[in-house]
């Protein structure tokens, strides 16, 4: 999993090996600078040597610059290789996403997508900064800090041989008791923040029904619950600090006991004695930093587990070895299809459709809700692949043409529509880029959008908003329909697309469609019998398989399931 | 936990005073909690200088000893154990102000949830259309997250690094004021060096805010419409159009976080230089014997110099999520302000006995029938009326906005038991008239009234318990399929639940589900489909039992097969109650007593189906599809 991740790191990775190294410089200078200090009190101030204070002062200027130096060069080439390493990244995930089908989308459902595109991306990207630049500073401050340590007073060392593995212990044994309180603690948090979501979003609801106490007492149960997981968690959590200081103390007494009885004998100068108090801060520090970057560490693993599983997720719909491009004709042919959701056979959405359509014939499909009118037709464009059996375009099974050659012909208005940020000729030249303003009217006419765009004020150019908020329903699925017109596709599937449309306007709609698309072979699912009354066939679905095939009139006769429907809708229009 | 960075553009608030004085109110009971966490942070930051202060004499006394041969050992151990205390008692206290803090912390941050959640439930429904829910959110989250923050680090933190400074410059000040000065000179160039960088990151921050911003609204928007991204193969430009955005977020990110970054090592540089320049001055001072400078002061002044500039970079970090957290609070802050929905009716729904021979009483018991308690202030009287549904709008003029009317001159009359329903284009003002029935918004006195009395004189909550409503856009809740049914009567019984469940035709699927009513609904009900939703709010509805119901666009989304199927529940469950009815489709609401066809806010045509029919009108019109619902 790492390795997948961070290959990311790509062009970024010369920044991201020379942050550590420098580093390195920076570390060394902050190392060797109190030694020079030892060295300025003790040779120079108690010798009264003016000019050595002065040498080794400038040294120490010296000293400071390259760090510094070093420093700042660190700070810039982590900022570089982390950025650019989350540019990668999110970039990477994008384009993966865009070659999924929708099984791979429906897998993590979108709202997910987003979650792992953003939030997780962000949260790799500062633990990779905070981990390049602390990951090798702080064990070789331990180990630079120890060493000089050591070689100025190795006697006086020993004191961190206690240290040292003590407050690694207690670190050790608070962040590994945390981290599952913290995971609980989040587990809470997020309970109690789709709690406030679902308040928002259902607030009428709650208010028709007089529940604001009871939703007032549910809520005040989970803060309750948060806070005392809070306190759980950060209890453990904040004793580090205290014992981090006791530690950090009681080495500075007893360096000052042994080393003041050492220095009163001539063993030591109190210049390298002052210095060893410094050794003492950096290296419990950097022993507390390495403890917080395997905190770090362990909490955004949760964020690249999510983001490797979309980078290795395979893409279940691909374009064939030697795709074919040429789309013959709209004829479609199921040949012994069966299709389930879950790859299962004993679980299926479509079970053993046989059916053949001429091209240019329009097909009507008609359905209770889930008794697979779209999984029928979505097998088309492929947008899913067949579980069992053939789906034939224009002679030739969909598998064998490119899928931008096969979704170019097959135009698929989709049930759940969207439109984009942008104007309404954005939009509709989704379909094809290089439309004339006259090919864009001419679609728009007819899916009977033409009228209601020219009484916007900026007509075409009227800008929509995100999510096309700022036309009503029925404005937005003409909209789509002119969308996927402007394709100029031998195949039009319309999914319950004209729901929201007046049954005047939708048979006005299915009038151009007659007239003008007569080559083209037309699917209509929808739930008005007025919809596809006039098709050349009616298909009419239930529990996955076809129940019934006729024209109106003969399936009025034969088929019981259409009549219902029939019925219900049509009671009372003939008293 | 990892240090958190503050990686936000900083924000300020607009009244900082008032802003922490709200937040102090909410710390109420934990005044002495406070005040020992203030003592505790001193005494912790002052254990540190002290340890620092009491490095010199003891370095002097090795140094006496080493020119003299003569060592006082019992001052050597008395300033090592004084030493020792004071340490101890400093890591104790840090111990102590922790823990009381968090106590603090949680339960103040548990407080202004609790009353923000409180407060947002009270809020009209008015208030709700005027902010989004991402909005809302945010004062959960960010605002409620930087709250936390500096609650639980921020202003302790502050407090001790402040007192550290000026108790390392005291100290400082005691031991040489020569030195000082030099201090002084560091202090003014550190604060300018803040200035400069800081003042550049926060700029950076801010664009590095707005190019993410795009970038996640660009994804937020592409991968929600991924499914017809795919239908039109407009993969590529899809691409090429996020990698131009995420280049640009790449540049600003780097250009702010490199700032940030070289914050770190400037400050801590800039304090090795410090520490050499007063090495060579000190150690010249010495030498000369010059101001009684001896080599303790030298030392104990160099490792004062090197816990100077820690505290000063953290003051001014510190400070910039104090400020940001400030700001966060005044949002929540201005909705808990917000007024709440007003409710001054004082008619309240009650229990009822009713005699034979019509005289109400009222009854501790649920007896299954409601009257209004009517208390009349005048005479100090009380009447009841009994519940029956009936409603009179008369005359009624409303809009959302003043300049925009919706509902010009409604006027109309429900008998109890009847079925009223609406139909008209979207913005005609049906559910406009049914937010007005419930209140969900206010119209002026006399102009509704309910059962013969004026609504406004309702209590809200008991006007809403006597009538059901069932939205278009179903909501659920998480929970069991039994919960949510019996959010309309949290005291039903299961098997009220399984009656309603049945009369709304859910019972069949639901027994279908993984667990039948005890399947847990997450996210709100999204593994069911949307007709399924719909008949578990029918069922809620129905569970709830109220005289008036109201079904706006109920069964919208369930096919006509299943409608007709559900049509014989449907009937019983409006049985003997007053129904309003919005229907897009009008199969639905042919059997209505009356329909009324609503346009522009008036109602241009009512009567029964056969009437409306007869008279050839706009219902004609619409009921043969030659005119455009929409």
């Amino acid at each position: 999993m790492f390795r997948t991740i961070f290959s990311h790191v790509g062009q970024y990775k010369k920044q991201a090996l020379l942050t550590p190294l420098t580093m390195i410089g920076e570390v060394a200078m902050e190392v060797l600078i109190p030694t020079v200090m030892a060295l300025i009190i003790d040779n120079g101030i108690k010798k009264g040597r003016i000019g050595y204070v002065a040498g080794m002062g400038l040294l120490m200027v010296g000293m400071a610059i390259v760090s510094l130096s070093f420093g700042a060069l660190a700070g810039r080439l982590s900022a570089v290789a982390a950025m650019g390493f989350a540019k990668n990244l999110r970039s990477d995930l994008f384009h993966k996403v865009q070659d999924f089908s929708f099984a791979n989308v429906d897998k993590f459902s979108t709202a997910s997508l987003t979650t792992r595109l953003t939030t997780d991306v962000t949260n790799i990207q500062n633990a990779f900064m905070m981990f390049i630049r602390s990951a090798c500073r702080a064990p070789i401050m331990l180990i630079f800090a120890l060493v000089m340590a050591i070689r100025m007073n190795s006697r006086l060392s020993v004191i961190f041989l206690c240290a040292v593995p003590a407050l690694a212990l207690v670190m050790g044994f608070i962040m590994t008791k945390a981290h599952p309180m913290f995971k609980a603690m989040l587990a809470l948090y997020d309970k109690m923040n789709s709690g406030v979501q679902e308040n928002l979003i259902g607030i009428r609801t709650v208010k028709a029904f007089v529940r604001e106490e009871y939703e007032n007492k549910k809520f005040t149960e989970n803060t309750e619950a948060v806070r005392q997981a809070q306190v759980r968690a950060e209890k453990l959590v904040i004793t580090t600090m205290p014992v981090m200081q006791f530690i950090m103390y009681t080495c500075i007494i007893s360096i000052l006991w042994f080393g003041g009885h050492m220095a009163v004998k001539g063993q030591m100068e109190t210049g390298e004695l002052s210095t060893f108090i410094t050794y003492v801060g950096q290296i419990l520090m950097s022993l507390m930093m390495i403890s917080f970057l395997f905190m770090m560490f362990i909490v955004s693993r949760a964020s690249m587990q999510r983001i490797y599983e979309v980078l290795t997720e395979k893409p279940t719909v691909t374009d064939p070895a030697s795709p074919s491009d040429d789309v013959r004709d709209g004829s479609v042919v199921f040949d012994n299809v069966s299709f389930s959701y879950f790859d299962d056979m004993n679980n299926l959405a479509l079970d053993h459709i046989d059916l053949t359509i001429e091209s240019g014939e329009t097909i009507g499909i008609i359905g209770g809700t889930g008794s697979s009118k779209t999984t029928l037709v979505q097998l088309i464009p492929r947008l899913y692949d067949a579980t069992e059996g053939t789906v034939k375009v224009g002679g030739k099974d969909v598998r064998e043409y490119s899928l931008e050659a096969l979704r170019n012909n097959v135009a698929m208005v989709l049930q759940k529509n969207v439109l984009f940020s942008g104007t309404i000729k954005d939009n509709l030249k989704w379909g094809n880029q290089d439309a004339t303003d006259e090919e864009i009217t001419e679609a728009c006419k007819a899916a009977c959008a033409h009228e209601f765009i020219e009484r916007f004020p900026n007509g075409y150019d009227t800008d929509l908003g995100q999510g096309g908020v700022n036309v009503s329903g029925g404005q937005k699925q003409r909209l789509c329909i002119a969308r996927a017109l402007l394709k100029k596709p031998k195949i039009i599937i319309l999914d319950d697309s004209t729901s929201a449309v007046d049954t005047a306007t939708d048979s006005s709609i299915r009038k151009a469609f007659r007239e003008k698309l007569a080559d083209t072979t037309t699917f209509i699912i929808a739930q008005r019998i007025s919809s596809v009354k006039d098709a050349d066939r009616i298909i009419v679905m239930d529990n996955g398989k076809i129940s019934a095939v006729g024209t109106h009139d003969e399936l009025l006769e034969t088929s019981h399931i259409y009549r219902e429907v029939y019925d219900s809708q049509q009671k009372g229009a003939d008293e | 936990m990892p240090p958190k960075k503050n990686m936000g553009p900083v924000q300020k608030p607009a009244d900082m005073k008032k802003a922490i004085k709200r937040i102090a109110s909410y710390m109420y009971g934990f005044k002495l909690h406070f005040i020992f966490v203030v003592i505790g942070v001193v005494i912790s930051a002052f254990a540190g200088i002290a340890g620092n202060f009491l490095l010199k004499p003891l370095i002097d006394n090795i140094e006496q000893a080493l020119k003299t041969g003569d060592w006082n050992k019992k001052g050597f151990v008395g300033i090592l154990a004084a030493m020792a205390g004071v340490y101890l008692f400093g890591a104790l206290s840090t111990f102590v102000y922790q823990r009381l803090m968090m106590r603090v912390s949680t339960t103040t941050l548990m407080r202004i949830r609790n009353d923000l959640f409180n407060k947002m439930e009270s809020l009209p429904i008015k208030f709700f259309d005027k902010h989004t829910h991402g909005e809302l959110m945010s004062l959960y989250t960010n605002d409620t997250d930087t709250l936390r923050e500096m609650l639980g680090n921020s202003i302790a933190q502050f407090i001790s690094s402040a007192v550290t400074i000026v108790g390392v410059f005291v100290a400082m000040l005691i031991y040489s004021w020569l030195l000082t000065i030099i201090v002084v000179i560091m202090l003014f160039v550190i604060i300018r060096v803040i200035g400069f960088i800081g003042a550049r990151s926060s700029k950076g921050f801010i664009a590095q805010q707005a190019a993410l911003g795009k970038t996640n609204g660009y994804i937020e928007e592409l991968i929600d419409g991924q499914k017809v991204v795919k239908v039109f193969c407009h993969e590529d430009i899809a691409n090429e159009e996020f990698d131009r955005l995420n280049d640009e977020l790449c540049q600003a990110a780097t250009r702010a976080n490199t700032f940030a970054n070289i914050l770190m090592p400037i400050m801590n540089n800039l304090s090795y230089l410090h520490y050499a320049v007063t090495a060579i001055i000190g150690g010249i001072m010495t030498v000369k014997g010059f101001g009684g400078m001896t080599v303790g002061t030298v030392i104990s002044y160099l490792q004062f110099t090197r816990s100077f500039s820690m505290p000063i970079t953290q003051v001014s970090q510190q400070l910039n999520s104090v400020l940001t957290a400030l700001a966060g609070a005044e949002r929540i802050f201005r909705v808990i302000d917000e007024e709440p929905e007003a409710d001054d009716g004082y008619v309240t729904l009650v229990s009822a006995d009713i005699a034979e021979d019509g005289t109400i009483t009222e009854s501790d018991k649920r007896t299954g029938r409601w009257a209004w308690r009517h208390p009349h202030k005048a005479d100090g009287t009380v009447t009841y009326t009994e519940v029956k549904g009936r409603l009179e709008l008369d005359d009624v003029y409303f809009g959302y906005e003043p300049e925009k009317t919706v509902l010009n001159g409604i006027s109309l009359f429900a008998e109890p038991g009847q079925k009223i329903a609406f139909v008209g284009s979207t913005g005609a003002g049906k559910t406009t008239i049914t937010n007005l029935i419930n209140r969900f918004y206010d119209v002026p006195d006399g102009k509704i009234r309910y059962d013969g009395i004026n609504i406004n004189k309702i209590k809200k909550s008991d006007l809403r318990r006597s009538q059901s409503i069932v939205l278009q856009d179903t909501h659920l809740f998480t929970g069991t399929v039994m919960d949510n049914i019996r959010y309309g009567k949290l005291d039903a019984t299961d098997e009220e639940v399984y009656a309603a469940a049945k009369l709304a035709n859910a019972d069949s699927f639901i027994t279908h589900l993984e667990n039948g009513y005890d399947t847990v609904l997450t996210g709100d009900g999204g593994n069911l489909s949307q007709g399924q939703r719909q008949l578990l709010a029918i069922a809620r509805a129905a569970v709830a039992d109220p005289p008036v119901l109201i079904l706006d666009e109920a069964t919208s989304s369930i096919d006509t097969r299943t409608e007709a199927l559900i049509e014989k529940g449907m009937d019983s469950l409006m049985d003997g109650r007053t129904v309003f009815v919005i229907a897009h489709r009008l199969s639905t609401i042919r059997n209505s007593n009356a329909i009324m066809v609503l346009e522009h806010g008036k109602i241009i045509e009512r009567g029964d189906h056969n009437s409306l029919i007869a008279q050839k009108g706009k219902y004609y019109q619409l009921y043969t599809g030659m005119f455009e619902l929409n």
